[in-house]
């Protein structure tokens, strides 16, 4: 059954590993993520310190199981907000046309003129550095994207006769929108949100990394990164170590997406 | 114009339809005046494209965007429908007024259960609870002839054969008892023995109910056996109405002519073959 879904199952492992850092931090990190002790900084792993300690002492392995709950978190709000936010747009633009969708769409397609990172910089500067305003300038990122794909398969879903049948029962317009276009569109967005996740996650460590997302001495894998990087001579697992974690959990939650879109994709299936 | 009389249940006056084009306006239904008396069952025949779908659908108020109603009136129960606003028109929609397509199971959501498709009418307009309009539907599966309608309320569309699928149609559109029911080639796409089923539960209908049918076809074999008057379209206009006897009997316009001599070839081939193959 699992023949041809190695991609799936790996992805669905360091997933799982990640969501278990993230889920059980309090009790897997063997130290407190913000505890100083500067008899101990920069030292080598060892019996005490699996991973080392950084240039205040804090030890990395409790460090980097915490930054796993902050990614986790803000992908988890951002991917929503922008899921959520896209398909209601989507949908209605596709739904009443004419203006509306004009309006709406041109707007998406300015948002989407700006390149990711640049578009989070702006929005961060506007509304201030904080991890809840770095998880609301990811979501409005993700928003055209989610907005196009949910306009795309609402277009379709309007062609079938099952909407008109619902407007010649007198249903109304909210109504149609949620009851009978929504559950029909849903699963396609639903497999690009496992996509989106690795995106978002790669997204708020580029933040944190420039000093706009989580701020010290709340752990992040991207200020851990840019921490490591001063200290790349003398310890390098400062840096190595975050950036594995990071490459970890976007390798896992890519192969998990792409996993789930062949599995549920039958024409993809058939080739496999 | 004349306003429509008490036993009338629908009645369009004068509608024109056009649809906007390169050389400017194009007319696809022009000067279309057509009524429907209480309990009455009436046919509107013609090619595709000649205007009956599109005459029904303005009844509905379920045009294409695209389409600009230029012209007419249109009155159900002497209700000028035209002049209703938007929110007092979708009221009347599944309540005094319902509509049966003509693909079943393109017109039911794949996502829902049957059950609760056909009882959304009472949800709409009655503010039913749903389990309340879940039984109430249940109820009308079973009037509508489904075996063992409980069970198969909890089933999805695709899991219904056509015929069943078209019942189910027909058990919504009748769900709060409308005056009219527009029925737009509902049996195009049903087997023969299905057909003929569709048919007497909508002959049933009638004669339960008093419910007036507009039933859009191309079978004139249907129409002569279920319709009373019939008004035959071409190219957007009523070319010719009357009663389904007159107007077979003695056809006055050369489409309509055309029409039966065509269905009558058939039958006269038929004829002949069997003729051929007993000999």
């Amino acid at each position: 059954m699992w023949r041809g879904h190695g991609g799936l199952l790996l992805g669905a492992m360091l997933v799982t590993i990640v969501i278990a850092a993230a889920v059980g931090a309090p009790w897997l990190a063997p130290y407190s993520p913000y505890e100083l002790d500067v008899t101990v900084m920069l030292q080598t792993p060892s019996w005490q310190h699996w991973l080392g300690t950084d240039e205040v002492g804090r030890d990395v392995l409790s460090r980097v199981i915490y930054a796993a709950q902050i990614s986790v978190q803000v992908a988890l709000v951002a991917v929503s907000v922008g899921l959520i936010g896209g398909t209601l747009i989507g949908i209605v633009a596709a739904y009443f046309g004419g203006m509306v969708d004009l309006v709406l769409m041109r707007l998406m397609e300015l948002l989407f003129s700006f390149p990711a990172i640049l578009l989070a910089i702006i929005l961060m500067a506007s509304l201030g550095t904080s991890i809840l305003n770095a998880m609301i300038a990811i979501g409005i990122i993700f928003i055209p994207g989610f907005a196009r794909l949910a306009r795309a398969t609402t277009m379709d879903v309007l062609r079938q006769q099952f909407v008109e049948a619902a407007r010649a029962i007198g249903m109304s317009d909210s109504r149609i929108l949620f009851r009978e276009i929504l559950p029909n569109i849903i699963a396609p967005s639903l497999v690009e949100a496992a996509a989106a996740f690795a995106y978002a996650i790669l997204l708020e460590s580029a933040l944190s990394f420039l000093g706009l997302g989580a701020q010290p001495p709340e752990p992040s894998w991207g200020n851990m990164i840019n921490t490591g990087r001063g200290f790349m001579a003398q310890a390098p697992w400062l840096g190595i170590v975050p950036g594995a974690a990071l490459f970890m959990c976007v390798l896992g939650f890519n192969l998990l997406g792409d996993g789930l879109r062949d599995l549920l994709d039958p024409h993809l299936r058939e080739d496999t | 114009m004349t306003a429509p009389s008490q036993s009338q249940t629908l009645a369009i006056e004068n509608l024109c339809i056009e649809f906007p084009g390169r050389g400017g306006p194009r007319r696809v239904v022009d000067q279309v005046s057509l009524t429907i008396r209480r309990g009455e069952i009436v046919a509107v025949i013609g090619e595709s494209g000649s205007g009956k779908t599109l005459t029904a659908l303005a009844v509905l108020g379920l045009l294409p965007r695209t389409a600009k109603l230029t012209n007419g009136r249109i009155h159900l129960d002497g209700c000028p429908l035209l002049d209703l606003r938007r929110d007092d028109r979708r009221r009347l929609l599944g309540n005094r007024l319902a509509y049966i397509p003509q693909d079943a199971l393109r017109a039911l959501n794949p996502t829902m259960l049957i059950a609760d498709q056909v009882g959304e009418p009472y949800v709409v307009h009655r503010q039913t609870s749903w389990g309340k309009a879940r039984q109430l539907a249940v109820d009308l599966l079973g009037a509508v002839h489904l075996k063992e309608p409980e069970r198969r309320g909890s089933e999805y569309p695709h899991q219904f054969s056509g015929g069943m699928q078209q019942r189910a149609m027909i058990a919504m559109g009748l769900a709060l008892e409308p005056s009219l029911l527009i029925a737009d080639e509902p049996t195009t796409a049903l087997d023969v023995t299905v057909q003929a089923q569709v048919i007497d539960l909508l002959r049933e209908i009638r004669e339960e109910h008093g419910t007036s049918i507009m039933f859009i076809t191309h079978d004139l074999g249907l129409v002569a056996d279920f319709c009373d008057r019939v008004y035959v379209m071409y190219a957007g206009r009523v070319v010719e109405e009357g009663h389904v006897e007159d107007v077979f009997d003695q056809p006055r316009h050369p489409y309509t002519r055309t029409l039966l001599s065509a269905s009558l070839s058939v039958t006269a081939a038929r004829e002949e073959r069997w003729a051929g193959e007993t000999r």
